[in-house]
């Protein structure tokens, strides 16, 4: 038995404490100076944009581009020349922009802490259900880690209910999601948008919640059940067969769910941020960095539970078939991203290229280091054999691949509701420190209440001998 | 001393569980496993007969840099200087700006590169290149025999090492002269 005392408690209690601090901070700062600041920033970046105007000649006449240009919000609306004389307070308009951006902020920030550890539970409970769809068994010795990383599922998801209720409900200064601003889906309103009132019927405030509500039943249920069935290996007096059949059959039926729900949410809570613009793989790219940071977080827990003297029956054929599955996921999720990348610079139609426009020239260090970070990292530390069996190589790539896939998270956010407002500090790190001491409390804590080790698994014994 | 040559002695087994324990015992009799012919891969068996790791990872390796310079050159040469492409309505006429279109072209020849390289150097590290004369020696390997080659010098008992063979579960034991 694992048990969850001393350090590891006390550090994980410091950091949430340092996260609800930054969160807290973030909150307060926005609040007290958005409307200086807002205002600050966006006349800077009017005058810039004036001078770029100028120097550029620039199609849009006297318009002057500002927080709001790389949206393609206006000018997308306004190639239907019918609701061309919609458009008015044209000015005013664009000052409440830049005002919701600099509001955006923490709300971003949380958001994308959040998505980031509930991507690594949900990736982690996507692959403890394939290890039993798949009937593997080499990783019985390892499911009751999968298991307590999918315990923490339902914090996440909760605050992420919250985000969403916020937003819906207008709260906060929330508006991460720009199809959520009044008045957007009424031809009345000067905020009228003929484009994003044509995804009225997906994207309304009810729906929304009720799509939040159904991943969230879906995906903490089977988390819950699945933990339940696993923990009657730990009794007597069980069908240990039977009860695998019956943990299989949840395990598929949740694979079938995830497989939808896995690409809708990725729509619903981050390519949505990005009202205009739209990508039919965006789902995959998400699942595929969702998975890579579950296993990588998966691989840092099983080497730090070794380095305590825990998960003996863990050997080095473990190691190197897990660090073998980060690998592979990196190459997997680099091939996805560059499908998607490739499609959009290679046709370089207006309303798609806009969302890498924006990544290009506002956020081009992350982009390129986030890029770097995901895949030539992993792919050439973790290429060789040996270094899939060392320790400290692959903690080396673990700790980039987790900041790496971080940043992704954060370029898939913040563009699109930070805008060029956008910031790393204290606050960014504070937050991820927070919820990096929640999900090890929460894992830690699950971890030390079962035996690690499911010995009545019908698999245990060839896990045990694994070897390659 | 009447012969200097060394032998060879060829046990026929027909089970790899069996092989593989008495590829250990003869080992561990410190006699020189020479060479294993078997109809699939055993597991393990590497390792019984104390074969150095491959290098095959480090071959395909370099076929890969190979396969990603050829892309980069022809790409380089065909489309930006000896015929110049606008891609996608973006006229750069520069490799590194249209690069992009070229990582498919880059990613099929390095991956071209080192898997076909790879099985030839296989096929040739192994001695099984089309063309070659077979060289087990004894054709049943092909079918569901397991045969291990075992070299014996003048130095070593013979009679021993037949023996062991024997009781490791050999089901034929022959002498060939090397």
């Amino acid at each position: 038995m694992f048990e969850f005392t001393g350090r590891l408690k006390t550090l994980s209690i410091v950091l949430i404490l340092i996260g609800a601090v930054s969160v807290g901070l973030s909150f307060f700062a926005g609040s007290s100076s958005h409307s200086d600041d807002g205002h600050a920033e966006h006349t800077e970046h009017a005058a810039h944009g004036e001078e770029h105007g100028h120097g550029e000649d620039n199609h849009h006449g006297g318009h002057v581009p500002d927080a709001d240009e790389y949206s393609y919000h206006k000018t997308a609306s306004r190639a239907i020349p019918e609701n061309n004389h919609k458009y008015q307070g044209e000015g005013h308009h664009d000052e409440e922009h830049a005002h919701h951006q600099m509001e955006n902020k923490p709300w971003a920030n949380l958001l994308v802490n959040n998505f980031f550890f509930l991507a690594i539970s949900l990736g982690a409970l996507f692959f403890l259900a394939v290890q039993y769809a798949a009937q593997a068994g080499w990783t019985v010795v390892i499911l009751r880690v999968l298991e307590a990383m999918s315990q923490f599922l339902w914090l996440p998801m909760l605050i992420l209910l919250l985000i969403v209720l916020a937003g819906v409900g207008h709260f906060g200064g929330n508006h991460i999601w720009h199809w959520m601003a009044e008045g957007i889906m009424d031809p009345e309103s000067a905020n009228y948008d003929s484009i994003i009132a044509g995804k009225q019927a997906y994207l309304n405030g009810p729906f929304f919640i009720i799509r939040t509500l159904v991943y969230f039943i879906g995906w903490v249920g089977a988390a819950m059940l699945l933990r339940k069935l696993s923990k009657k290996n730990d009794m007597t007096g069980v069908d240990y067969a039977k009860n695998w059949v019956k943990t299989r059959n949840l395990s598929a039926g949740f694979l079938v769910f995830f497989a939808v729900t896995s690409s809708t949410s990725a729509w619903d809570f981050i390519m949505s941020i990005d009202t205009h613009w739209f990508s039919t793989l965006f789902g995959w790219y998400v699942f595929a960095g969702m998975f890579v940071s579950a296993l990588t977080v998966l691989m840092l827990i099983v080497l730090y539970l070794k380095s305590k003297g825990y998960l003996e029956q863990v050997n080095k054929s473990h190691i190197q078939d897990m660090a073998k599955f980060m690998f592979a996921f990196s190459i997997f999720w680099t091939y996805l991203w560059f499908s998607q990348y490739m499609l959009i610079w290679y046709s370089n139609i207006p309303e798609e290229v806009t969302y890498y426009m924006i990544r290009f020239r506002e956020y081009k260090g992350l982009f390129i280091t986030m890029l770097a970070m995901n895949f030539l990292f992993p792919v050439l530390v973790l290429m060789s054999r040996d270094s899939k069996r060392n320790f400290g190589f692959i903690l080396v790539a673990g700790i980039t691949m987790i900041i790496g896939h971080w940043l992704d998270v954060y370029i898939m956010i913040y563009p699109g509701s930070v805008g060029v407002n956008w910031s790393i500090g204290l606050i960014n790190i504070g937050t991820f420190l927070g919820f990096a001491g929640l999900f090890i409390f929460v894992v830690f804590r699950s971890l030390a209440k079962a035996p690690l080790m499911p010995e009545n698994h019908p698999m245990y014994i060839e896990s045990k001998y694994h070897h390659i | 001393m009447a012969t200097e040559s060394t032998k060879i002695v060829n046990a026929l087994f027909d089970d790899d569980d069996v092989l593989l324990s008495g590829v250990k015992q003869v080992r561990e009799k410190g006699y020189h496993v020479q060479e294993v012919y078997s109809p699939f891969p055993i597991h393990g068996l590497d390792k019984a007969m104390g074969l150095k790791e491959t290098r095959i990872a480090i071959a395909a390796f370099l076929y890969g840099a190979l396969g990603l310079t050829t892309a980069i050159s022809m790409t380089y040469g065909m489309l930006i200087v000896d015929w110049p492409m606008n891609i996608g309505g973006k006229p750069s006429f520069t490799w590194a700006e249209n690069m992009p279109a070229f990582v498919p072209i880059m990613f099929e020849l390095t991956v071209f590169f080192a898997a076909h390289l790879m099985v030839w150097t296989f096929f040739f590290r192994n001695g099984i290149y089309p063309g070659c004369k077979a060289q087990n020696p004894d054709p049943r390997t092909t079918d569901d025999k397991f045969l291990m080659e075992v070299s014996a010098t003048a130095d070593d008992n013979q009679d021993e090492l037949i023996a062991t063979l024997k009781t490791a579960g050999a089901i034929e034991v022959s002498v060939n002269d090397n």
